[in-house]
Protein backbone atom coordinates (compact mmCIF):
# COMPACT_ATOMS: atom_id res chain seq x y z
CA UNK A 1 0.00 0.00 0.00
CA UNK A 2 1.63 3.20 -1.13
CA UNK A 3 1.68 5.54 1.80
CA UNK A 4 -0.69 8.55 2.54
CA UNK A 5 -2.89 8.31 -0.21
CA UNK A 6 -6.06 9.97 0.64
CA UNK A 7 -8.85 9.93 -1.57
CA UNK A 8 -11.49 12.96 -1.64
CA UNK A 9 -14.68 13.67 -3.38
CA UNK A 10 -16.86 16.36 -3.94
CA UNK A 11 -20.27 15.45 -4.52
CA UNK A 12 -23.82 17.10 -3.56
CA UNK A 13 -25.65 15.28 -0.80
CA UNK A 14 -29.00 15.25 -2.60
CA UNK A 15 -30.67 15.32 -5.84
CA UNK A 16 -33.90 15.36 -7.86
CA UNK A 17 -34.40 12.04 -9.89
CA UNK A 18 -32.89 12.23 -12.38
CA UNK A 19 -30.71 15.07 -12.48
CA UNK A 20 -27.43 14.98 -13.57
CA UNK A 21 -24.51 16.29 -10.89
CA UNK A 22 -21.28 17.23 -10.98
CA UNK A 23 -18.54 15.34 -9.45
CA UNK A 24 -15.08 16.03 -8.42
CA UNK A 25 -12.58 14.10 -7.44
CA UNK A 26 -8.75 14.22 -5.87
CA UNK A 27 -6.27 11.53 -4.83
CA UNK A 28 -3.01 12.25 -2.98
CA UNK A 29 -0.55 9.92 -5.18
CA UNK A 30 2.68 10.83 -6.57
CA UNK A 31 2.26 8.83 -9.93
CA UNK A 32 5.83 8.21 -10.56
CA UNK A 33 6.15 7.97 -14.11
CA UNK A 34 9.20 5.47 -14.73
CA UNK A 35 10.85 8.62 -16.80
CA UNK A 36 12.33 10.23 -13.93
CA UNK A 37 16.17 9.05 -12.59
CA UNK A 38 17.41 9.01 -8.79
CA UNK A 39 21.14 10.96 -8.14
CA UNK A 40 22.89 7.95 -9.34
CA UNK A 41 21.11 8.04 -12.81
CA UNK A 42 19.20 5.26 -12.34
CA UNK A 43 15.59 4.74 -13.37
CA UNK A 44 12.86 5.18 -10.72
CA UNK A 45 10.78 2.36 -11.53
CA UNK A 46 6.81 3.38 -12.69
CA UNK A 47 3.99 3.45 -10.14
CA UNK A 48 1.07 5.33 -10.84
CA UNK A 49 -2.62 4.84 -10.32
CA UNK A 50 -3.85 3.12 -13.23
CA UNK A 51 -7.89 3.68 -13.41
CA UNK A 52 -10.41 5.38 -12.07
CA UNK A 53 -14.13 3.90 -11.69
CA UNK A 54 -17.15 5.44 -10.52
CA UNK A 55 -20.67 3.82 -10.26
CA UNK A 56 -23.79 4.70 -8.62
CA UNK A 57 -25.81 1.64 -7.04
CA UNK A 58 -23.82 -0.82 -8.94
CA UNK A 59 -24.20 1.01 -12.51
CA UNK A 60 -21.57 2.44 -13.98
CA UNK A 61 -21.05 6.21 -14.36
CA UNK A 62 -17.66 6.27 -15.69
CA UNK A 63 -14.20 4.19 -16.30
CA UNK A 64 -10.32 6.07 -16.50
CA UNK A 65 -7.54 4.36 -18.06
CA UNK A 66 -5.22 6.48 -16.59
CA UNK A 67 -0.85 6.49 -18.08
CA UNK A 68 1.96 8.62 -16.61
CA UNK A 69 0.88 11.65 -18.04
CA UNK A 70 -1.82 12.50 -14.98
CA UNK A 71 -0.53 14.86 -13.19
CA UNK A 72 0.77 14.34 -9.45
CA UNK A 73 -2.36 13.88 -7.43
CA UNK A 74 -4.58 13.11 -9.81
CA UNK A 75 -7.94 15.11 -10.56
CA UNK A 76 -11.06 14.25 -12.21
CA UNK A 77 -14.20 16.15 -12.72
CA UNK A 78 -17.20 14.74 -14.38
CA UNK A 79 -21.48 14.32 -14.06
CA UNK A 80 -23.44 11.59 -13.37
CA UNK A 81 -27.06 11.24 -13.04
CA UNK A 82 -29.03 10.46 -10.26
CA UNK A 83 -32.29 8.54 -11.67
CA UNK A 84 -32.72 7.43 -7.33
CA UNK A 85 -30.72 7.94 -3.71
CA UNK A 86 -28.22 5.55 -3.50
CA UNK A 87 -24.25 4.85 -3.26
CA UNK A 88 -21.83 6.78 -5.41
CA UNK A 89 -18.67 4.44 -5.30
CA UNK A 90 -15.36 5.44 -6.45
CA UNK A 91 -12.51 3.48 -6.90
CA UNK A 92 -9.17 3.71 -7.62
CA UNK A 93 -6.46 0.83 -8.94
CA UNK A 94 -2.96 1.54 -8.00
CA UNK A 95 -0.01 -0.63 -9.61
CA UNK A 96 1.20 -1.98 -7.00
CA UNK A 97 -2.18 -3.54 -6.17
CA UNK A 98 -4.05 -1.62 -3.70
CA UNK A 99 -7.13 -0.14 -3.96
CA UNK A 100 -8.65 2.43 -2.50
CA UNK A 101 -12.03 3.04 -2.12
CA UNK A 102 -14.68 6.15 -1.35
CA UNK A 103 -18.32 6.22 -1.27
CA UNK A 104 -20.88 9.21 -1.12
CA UNK A 105 -24.78 8.48 -0.36
CA UNK A 106 -26.65 10.77 -2.17
CA UNK A 107 -30.73 11.55 -1.79
CA UNK A 108 -33.52 11.85 -3.71
CA UNK A 109 -36.87 13.80 -3.04
CA UNK B 1 29.22 12.83 -45.61
CA UNK B 2 28.78 14.46 -49.19
CA UNK B 3 25.43 14.71 -50.80
CA UNK B 4 24.44 15.04 -54.68
CA UNK B 5 22.82 17.63 -55.82
CA UNK B 6 20.20 15.41 -56.92
CA UNK B 7 20.25 13.81 -53.09
CA UNK B 8 20.01 17.28 -51.54
CA UNK B 9 16.72 18.33 -53.32
CA UNK B 10 15.34 15.30 -52.09
CA UNK B 11 15.89 15.54 -48.56
CA UNK B 12 14.61 18.80 -48.68
CA UNK B 13 11.08 18.01 -50.83
CA UNK B 14 11.25 15.67 -48.31
CA UNK B 15 11.16 18.01 -45.23
CA UNK B 16 8.44 20.76 -46.70
CA UNK B 17 6.76 17.77 -47.23
CA UNK B 18 6.84 16.67 -43.84
CA UNK B 19 5.63 19.90 -42.54
CA UNK B 20 2.70 20.69 -44.80
CA UNK B 21 1.15 17.27 -44.02
CA UNK B 22 -1.81 18.13 -41.61
CA UNK B 23 -2.56 16.38 -38.24
CA UNK B 24 1.48 15.79 -38.32
CA UNK B 25 0.74 13.42 -34.73
CA UNK B 26 4.39 11.04 -33.95
CA UNK B 27 4.33 7.48 -34.86
CA UNK B 28 3.55 6.03 -31.11
CA UNK B 29 0.72 8.58 -31.16
CA UNK B 30 -0.72 7.14 -34.90
CA UNK B 31 -0.44 3.23 -33.34
CA UNK B 32 -2.44 4.73 -30.30
CA UNK B 33 -5.33 5.94 -32.31
CA UNK B 34 -4.90 3.15 -34.96
CA UNK B 35 -5.51 0.61 -31.60
CA UNK B 36 -8.57 2.32 -30.51
CA UNK B 37 -9.99 3.04 -33.93
CA UNK B 38 -9.47 -0.55 -34.96
CA UNK B 39 -7.96 1.55 -38.04
CA UNK B 40 -11.22 3.57 -39.05
CA UNK B 41 -11.56 6.52 -40.68
CA UNK B 42 -11.68 9.57 -38.05
CA UNK B 43 -13.49 12.46 -38.65
CA UNK B 44 -12.88 16.55 -37.79
CA UNK B 45 -15.32 18.00 -35.29
CA UNK B 46 -17.96 17.26 -32.53
CA UNK B 47 -15.29 16.97 -29.86
CA UNK B 48 -14.32 20.00 -27.93
CA UNK B 49 -11.19 20.01 -25.98
CA UNK B 50 -10.46 22.88 -23.45
CA UNK B 51 -6.54 23.38 -23.32
CA UNK B 52 -4.49 26.83 -22.48
CA UNK B 53 -3.21 28.26 -25.36
CA UNK B 54 0.89 28.44 -22.97
CA UNK B 55 0.44 26.06 -19.95
CA UNK B 56 1.51 27.65 -16.84
CA UNK B 57 3.72 24.85 -15.83
CA UNK B 58 3.88 21.78 -17.97
CA UNK B 59 3.84 19.78 -14.69
CA UNK B 60 0.09 20.30 -14.33
CA UNK B 61 -1.85 21.19 -17.24
CA UNK B 62 -6.13 21.81 -17.00
CA UNK B 63 -7.52 19.89 -20.28
CA UNK B 64 -11.10 19.08 -20.66
CA UNK B 65 -13.07 17.41 -23.45
CA UNK B 66 -16.50 16.22 -24.39
CA UNK B 67 -18.03 15.30 -27.18
CA UNK B 68 -21.91 14.81 -27.56
CA UNK B 69 -23.00 11.72 -27.72
CA UNK B 70 -19.44 9.55 -27.30
CA UNK B 71 -19.69 6.40 -25.38
CA UNK B 72 -15.36 6.84 -24.84
CA UNK B 73 -12.83 9.25 -25.33
CA UNK B 74 -9.01 8.64 -25.54
CA UNK B 75 -6.85 11.69 -24.88
CA UNK B 76 -3.07 12.03 -26.34
CA UNK B 77 -0.12 13.51 -25.74
CA UNK B 78 1.72 13.76 -28.75
CA UNK B 79 4.44 14.93 -27.99
CA UNK B 80 5.35 12.90 -24.83
CA UNK B 81 7.88 10.05 -24.62
CA UNK B 82 4.47 8.02 -24.54
CA UNK B 83 1.64 9.37 -26.10
CA UNK B 84 -1.28 8.08 -23.79
CA UNK B 85 -2.66 9.74 -21.48
CA UNK B 86 -6.36 8.58 -20.74
CA UNK B 87 -8.95 7.09 -21.41
CA UNK B 88 -12.48 7.78 -20.41
CA UNK B 89 -15.43 4.93 -20.89
CA UNK B 90 -18.48 6.68 -20.31
CA UNK B 91 -21.24 4.18 -18.21
CA UNK B 92 -24.99 3.92 -18.43
CA UNK B 93 -24.76 6.62 -16.03
CA UNK B 94 -22.90 9.22 -17.11
CA UNK B 95 -24.38 12.61 -17.13
CA UNK B 96 -22.65 13.81 -20.34
CA UNK B 97 -19.70 12.65 -22.22
CA UNK B 98 -16.94 14.96 -20.61
CA UNK B 99 -14.93 14.94 -17.94
CA UNK B 100 -11.78 17.24 -16.90
CA UNK B 101 -8.17 16.59 -15.83
CA UNK B 102 -4.98 17.79 -15.02
CA UNK B 103 -2.02 16.36 -16.92
CA UNK B 104 1.71 16.32 -17.96
CA UNK B 105 3.19 17.47 -20.92
CA UNK B 106 7.00 17.13 -21.60
CA UNK B 107 7.21 20.27 -23.99
CA UNK B 108 5.24 22.40 -26.29
CA UNK B 109 2.97 19.91 -28.54
CA UNK B 110 -0.33 18.72 -29.64
CA UNK B 111 -2.93 17.60 -26.93
CA UNK B 112 -5.13 14.67 -29.38
CA UNK B 113 -8.65 13.93 -28.12
CA UNK B 114 -10.85 10.70 -30.11
CA UNK B 115 -13.87 10.13 -29.72
CA UNK B 116 -15.79 6.45 -30.18
CA UNK B 117 -19.21 7.62 -30.72
CA UNK B 118 -22.81 5.34 -30.10
CA UNK B 119 -22.63 4.72 -33.63
CA UNK B 120 -19.37 3.34 -33.94
CA UNK B 121 -17.79 6.03 -35.40
CA UNK B 122 -14.70 8.39 -34.77
CA UNK B 123 -14.23 11.91 -34.26
CA UNK B 124 -11.22 13.92 -32.92
CA UNK B 125 -9.89 17.44 -32.14
CA UNK B 126 -6.12 18.59 -31.36
CA UNK B 127 -4.70 21.53 -29.76
CA UNK B 128 -1.17 22.64 -28.92
CA UNK B 129 -0.29 23.89 -26.09
CA UNK B 130 3.06 26.33 -25.38
CA UNK B 131 5.26 25.15 -22.68
CA UNK B 132 7.92 27.62 -21.73
CA UNK B 133 10.55 26.98 -19.34
CA UNK B 134 10.56 29.13 -16.61
CA UNK B 135 13.11 31.92 -16.26
CA UNK B 136 13.28 31.37 -12.26
CA UNK B 137 12.24 27.78 -11.68
CA UNK B 138 14.07 27.45 -8.02
CA UNK C 1 16.80 41.81 -51.61
CA UNK C 2 18.84 39.26 -49.08
CA UNK C 3 19.31 43.47 -46.92
CA UNK C 4 15.37 43.63 -46.92
CA UNK C 5 14.96 39.49 -45.83
CA UNK C 6 16.97 40.52 -42.80
CA UNK C 7 15.17 43.84 -41.78
CA UNK C 8 12.21 42.83 -42.42
CA UNK C 9 13.11 39.51 -39.56
CA UNK C 10 14.93 42.32 -37.33
CA UNK C 11 11.29 44.05 -37.29
CA UNK C 12 9.67 41.46 -36.44
CA UNK C 13 11.72 40.24 -33.73
CA UNK C 14 11.41 43.60 -31.81
CA UNK C 15 7.58 44.25 -32.10
CA UNK C 16 6.93 40.10 -31.17
CA UNK C 17 7.84 40.74 -27.41
CA UNK C 18 4.88 43.07 -27.21
CA UNK C 19 2.46 40.42 -27.69
CA UNK C 20 2.82 38.89 -24.00
CA UNK C 21 0.24 39.93 -20.67
CA UNK C 22 2.39 40.82 -18.54
CA UNK C 23 0.95 43.41 -16.17
CA UNK C 24 -0.54 41.71 -12.72
CA UNK C 25 -4.71 41.38 -13.40
CA UNK C 26 -6.86 42.92 -11.68
CA UNK C 27 -9.58 39.80 -10.56
CA UNK C 28 -10.68 39.33 -7.15
CA UNK C 29 -9.42 36.97 -5.25
CA UNK C 30 -12.98 34.92 -3.82
CA UNK C 31 -12.30 31.93 -1.64
CA UNK C 32 -14.70 28.68 -1.60
CA UNK C 33 -17.64 31.53 -2.73
CA UNK C 34 -17.72 33.48 0.28
CA UNK C 35 -14.78 34.66 1.64
CA UNK C 36 -12.94 37.44 -0.53
CA UNK C 37 -9.37 38.05 0.09
CA UNK C 38 -7.24 41.38 0.03
CA UNK C 39 -4.75 40.65 -2.65
CA UNK C 40 -3.95 44.19 -2.97
CA UNK C 41 -2.92 47.06 -0.66
CA UNK C 42 -1.65 50.29 -0.21
CA UNK C 43 2.53 49.62 0.49
CA UNK C 44 3.19 49.65 4.45
CA UNK C 45 4.88 53.26 5.06
CA UNK C 46 8.46 51.27 5.78
CA UNK C 47 8.32 51.36 1.43
CA UNK C 48 7.81 54.89 1.05
CA UNK C 49 11.17 55.39 -0.75
CA UNK C 50 11.02 52.36 -2.68
CA UNK C 51 8.62 53.69 -5.25
CA UNK C 52 6.40 50.77 -4.67
CA UNK C 53 2.98 52.59 -3.69
CA UNK C 54 0.60 48.69 -3.80
CA UNK C 55 1.93 45.68 -2.82
CA UNK C 56 0.57 42.49 -4.84
CA UNK C 57 -0.30 38.82 -4.17
CA UNK C 58 1.65 36.40 -6.21
CA UNK C 59 -1.94 35.32 -7.28
CA UNK C 60 -2.20 38.39 -9.44
CA UNK C 61 0.63 37.25 -11.71
CA UNK C 62 -0.84 33.95 -12.23
CA UNK C 63 -3.21 32.43 -15.23
CA UNK C 64 -6.67 31.97 -15.13
CA UNK C 65 -6.59 28.49 -14.56
CA UNK C 66 -3.61 28.48 -11.72
CA UNK C 67 -5.94 31.41 -10.35
CA UNK C 68 -9.07 28.80 -10.11
CA UNK C 69 -7.32 26.17 -8.96
CA UNK C 70 -6.60 28.35 -5.39
CA UNK C 71 -10.08 29.80 -5.17
CA UNK C 72 -11.99 26.48 -4.45
CA UNK C 73 -10.51 23.89 -1.15
CA UNK C 74 -11.47 21.24 -2.99
CA UNK C 75 -9.89 22.10 -6.21
CA UNK C 76 -6.59 23.17 -4.19
CA UNK C 77 -4.29 20.48 -3.65
CA UNK C 78 -2.53 22.08 -1.02
CA UNK C 79 -5.44 21.29 0.96
CA UNK C 80 -4.58 17.48 1.14
CA UNK C 81 -1.49 18.75 3.42
CA UNK C 82 -3.61 20.55 5.28
CA UNK C 83 -5.59 17.13 5.96
CA UNK C 84 -2.67 15.31 6.62
CA UNK C 85 -1.52 17.58 8.82
CA UNK C 86 -4.85 17.20 11.21
CA UNK C 87 -4.40 14.24 11.32
CA UNK C 88 -0.90 14.75 12.94
CA UNK C 89 -2.09 17.26 15.23
CA UNK C 90 -4.32 15.00 16.96
CA UNK C 91 -1.62 12.11 16.77
CA UNK C 92 0.44 11.25 20.48
CA UNK C 93 4.32 11.42 19.68
CA UNK C 94 7.36 12.17 21.75
CA UNK C 95 8.47 10.62 25.38
CA UNK C 96 5.82 13.19 26.83
CA UNK C 97 3.38 10.93 25.70
CA UNK C 98 0.76 14.45 23.91
CA UNK C 99 -0.24 15.48 20.51
CA UNK C 100 -0.50 18.96 19.64
CA UNK C 101 -4.25 18.52 20.52
CA UNK C 102 -3.42 17.72 24.06
CA UNK C 103 -2.13 21.38 24.53
CA UNK C 104 -4.01 23.35 22.05
CA UNK C 105 -6.91 21.92 21.80
CA UNK C 106 -8.41 22.41 18.36
CA UNK C 107 -6.39 24.10 15.53
CA UNK C 108 -9.35 26.21 14.26
CA UNK C 109 -9.06 28.00 18.01
CA UNK C 110 -5.22 28.17 18.93
CA UNK C 111 -4.15 28.83 15.98
CA UNK C 112 -6.55 31.88 14.84
CA UNK C 113 -4.51 34.58 13.96
CA UNK C 114 -1.05 32.82 14.55
CA UNK C 115 0.50 32.84 11.14
CA UNK C 116 -0.64 36.08 10.16
CA UNK C 117 1.78 37.63 12.71
CA UNK C 118 4.87 35.57 11.92
CA UNK C 119 7.81 35.41 12.24
CA UNK C 120 7.54 36.99 15.86
CA UNK C 121 10.15 38.10 19.19
CA UNK C 122 9.72 35.27 21.45
CA UNK C 123 10.23 37.18 25.12
CA UNK C 124 10.59 34.16 27.22
CA UNK C 125 13.40 32.42 24.74
CA UNK C 126 14.88 36.25 23.64
CA UNK C 127 14.73 35.30 20.22
CA UNK C 128 13.11 36.00 16.74
CA UNK C 129 11.49 32.83 15.99
CA UNK C 130 9.68 31.61 12.19
CA UNK C 131 6.45 29.24 12.57
CA UNK C 132 8.77 26.65 11.94
CA UNK C 133 10.95 27.14 15.13
CA UNK C 134 8.20 27.82 16.90
CA UNK C 135 6.71 24.41 15.80
CA UNK C 136 9.85 22.37 16.54
CA UNK C 137 10.34 24.01 19.86
CA UNK C 138 6.71 22.78 20.95
CA UNK C 139 7.90 19.50 19.13
CA UNK C 140 11.23 18.79 21.23
CA UNK C 141 10.65 21.00 24.46
CA UNK C 142 6.77 20.15 25.06
CA UNK C 143 6.04 16.75 23.36
CA UNK C 144 9.83 15.48 23.54
CA UNK C 145 9.42 14.02 20.00
CA UNK C 146 11.78 14.52 17.06
CA UNK C 147 11.72 18.12 15.20
CA UNK C 148 10.74 17.91 11.91
CA UNK C 149 12.86 18.70 9.15
CA UNK C 150 12.62 22.96 8.20
CA UNK C 151 11.51 22.60 4.77
CA UNK C 152 10.11 18.68 4.90
CA UNK C 153 6.96 17.64 3.85
CA UNK C 154 5.19 17.16 7.19
CA UNK C 155 6.45 20.74 8.44
CA UNK C 156 4.96 22.43 4.71
CA UNK C 157 2.28 20.47 5.74
CA UNK C 158 1.86 22.01 9.67
CA UNK C 159 2.80 25.19 8.34
CA UNK C 160 -0.38 25.19 5.88
CA UNK C 161 -2.89 23.59 8.23
CA UNK C 162 -1.87 26.87 10.83
CA UNK C 163 -1.93 29.09 7.69
CA UNK C 164 -5.22 28.15 6.82
CA UNK C 165 -6.25 29.06 10.73
CA UNK C 166 -5.35 32.93 9.89
CA UNK C 167 -6.52 33.03 5.84
CA UNK C 168 -8.02 36.07 5.15
CA UNK C 169 -6.60 38.06 7.79
CA UNK C 170 -4.05 40.82 7.18
CA UNK C 171 -0.43 39.94 7.63
CA UNK C 172 0.72 42.14 10.02
CA UNK C 173 4.86 41.24 11.58
CA UNK C 174 6.12 43.96 13.71
CA UNK C 175 9.06 45.41 12.18
CA UNK C 176 10.28 47.79 15.27
CA UNK C 177 11.29 46.94 19.16
CA UNK C 178 13.83 43.91 19.42
CA UNK C 179 13.42 42.75 16.06
CA UNK C 180 14.80 45.79 14.49
CA UNK C 181 18.36 45.25 14.03
CA UNK C 182 17.12 42.09 12.64
CA UNK C 183 14.97 43.45 10.38
CA UNK C 184 17.22 46.02 9.04
CA UNK C 185 19.92 43.31 8.31
CA UNK C 186 17.09 41.31 6.05
CA UNK C 187 16.41 44.85 4.09
CA UNK C 188 20.40 44.76 3.74
CA UNK C 189 20.57 41.52 1.81
CA UNK C 190 17.37 42.04 0.19
CA UNK C 191 18.84 44.95 -1.60
CA UNK C 192 22.39 43.41 -1.74
CA UNK C 193 23.61 42.37 -5.35
CA UNK C 194 25.23 38.86 -5.22
CA UNK C 195 26.66 36.32 -7.14
CA UNK C 196 27.98 35.66 -10.66
CA UNK C 197 24.80 37.63 -12.04
CA UNK C 198 24.96 40.45 -9.51
CA UNK C 199 21.51 40.49 -8.82
CA UNK C 200 19.40 41.12 -5.52
CA UNK C 201 15.73 40.14 -4.63
CA UNK C 202 14.93 43.96 -5.83
CA UNK C 203 16.67 43.43 -9.05
CA UNK C 204 13.55 41.29 -10.18
CA UNK C 205 10.78 41.39 -7.44
CA UNK C 206 11.18 45.37 -7.13
CA UNK C 207 12.68 46.81 -10.63
CA UNK C 208 11.12 44.28 -13.05
CA UNK C 209 7.32 42.64 -11.21
CA UNK C 210 5.01 42.43 -14.14
CA UNK C 211 7.67 41.30 -16.75
CA UNK C 212 8.81 38.20 -17.76
CA UNK C 213 12.08 36.75 -17.39
CA UNK C 214 12.12 34.38 -19.76
CA UNK C 215 8.20 32.53 -19.25
CA UNK C 216 8.29 33.26 -15.86
CA UNK C 217 5.52 36.40 -15.12
CA UNK C 218 7.60 37.98 -12.56
CA UNK C 219 6.07 38.55 -9.07
CA UNK C 220 6.61 40.78 -6.08
CA UNK C 221 8.17 38.21 -4.27
CA UNK C 222 5.79 37.99 -1.42
CA UNK C 223 5.03 35.25 0.72
CA UNK C 224 1.65 36.11 2.27
CA UNK C 225 0.43 32.83 0.48
CA UNK C 226 3.57 30.84 1.64
CA UNK C 227 3.53 27.64 2.05
CA UNK C 228 2.56 27.36 -1.64
CA UNK C 229 1.44 24.07 -3.66
CA UNK C 230 4.24 24.89 -6.73
CA UNK C 231 2.34 23.77 -10.11
CA UNK C 232 5.92 22.54 -10.63
CA UNK C 233 6.57 20.23 -8.37
CA UNK C 234 3.52 19.30 -7.15
CA UNK C 235 3.91 19.68 -4.12
CA UNK C 236 4.34 22.44 -0.92
CA UNK C 237 6.51 24.19 -0.89
CA UNK C 238 7.98 26.46 2.19
CA UNK C 239 9.29 30.08 2.73
CA UNK C 240 13.14 28.76 3.19
CA UNK C 241 13.08 26.08 0.63
CA UNK C 242 12.07 28.89 -1.87
CA UNK C 243 14.62 31.73 -0.57
CA UNK C 244 17.20 28.98 -1.11
CA UNK C 245 16.00 28.01 -4.49
CA UNK C 246 15.94 31.69 -5.46
CA UNK C 247 19.31 32.99 -4.45
CA UNK C 248 20.69 29.64 -5.74
CA UNK C 249 18.92 30.85 -8.99
CA UNK C 250 20.74 33.98 -9.49
CA UNK C 251 23.97 32.36 -9.21
CA UNK C 252 24.88 33.22 -5.74
CA UNK C 253 25.90 30.95 -3.28
CA UNK C 254 23.02 29.96 -0.97
CA UNK C 255 22.00 29.83 2.55
CA UNK C 256 20.15 27.23 4.45
CA UNK C 257 17.23 26.77 5.64
CA UNK C 258 16.53 27.90 9.43
CA UNK C 259 20.13 29.99 9.05
CA UNK C 260 20.09 32.91 10.68
CA UNK C 261 20.41 35.37 7.09
CA UNK C 262 17.05 33.74 5.52
CA UNK C 263 15.23 34.45 9.17
CA UNK C 264 16.12 38.13 8.88
CA UNK C 265 15.30 37.72 5.25
CA UNK C 266 11.64 36.33 6.19
CA UNK C 267 11.09 38.99 8.84
CA UNK C 268 11.66 41.46 5.78
CA UNK C 269 10.02 39.92 3.33
CA UNK C 270 7.07 39.08 5.34
CA UNK C 271 6.83 43.09 6.27
CA UNK C 272 6.71 43.93 2.73
CA UNK C 273 3.10 42.15 2.45
CA UNK C 274 2.25 43.64 5.82
CA UNK C 275 -1.39 44.55 4.91
CA UNK C 276 -2.55 41.39 2.58
CA UNK C 277 -4.49 38.69 3.38
CA UNK C 278 -3.01 35.51 4.44
CA UNK C 279 -3.43 32.81 1.67
CA UNK C 280 -1.49 29.99 2.78
CA UNK C 281 -2.08 27.27 1.23
CA UNK C 282 -1.80 29.00 -2.26
CA UNK C 283 -1.19 27.89 -5.81
CA UNK C 284 1.29 29.01 -7.63
CA UNK C 285 3.22 27.99 -11.01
Amino acid sequence: MADGVKPRVKAPKSASAGEVVVLKTLISHNMESGQRKDKSGNPIPRSIINRFTCEFNGTPVIDVTMEPAISTNPYFEFEAKIPEGGNLKFTWYDDDGSVYEETKSIKVG
Amino acid sequence: MDFTRRETLALGAGAVALTVLPFRVNAAAEDAIAAFTGGAAVADGGVNLTAPEIAENGNTVPISVSAEGATAIMLLAAGNPTPGVATYNFGELAGSASASTRIRLAGTQDVVAIAKMADGSFAQARSTVKVTIGGCGG
Amino acid sequence: MKFKALTAVAALMVTIPAITLADPDDDTLVLNGETEMVTKVAAPAHMAETGVDTVMSGWHFRNDDTQAMQSDDFDNPGMLAVEAAIEAWNTVEGEAGKSCASCHGAAEDSMKGIRAVYPKWNETAGELRTLAMQVNDCRTNQMKAEPYKYTSGPMAAMEALISVQSRGMPVNVAIDGPVQAIWEKGKEMYYARTGILELSCASCHEENYGNMIRADHLSQGQINGFPTYRLKNAKLNTVHARFKGCVRDTRAETYKPGSEEFIALELYVASRGNGLSVEGPSVRN
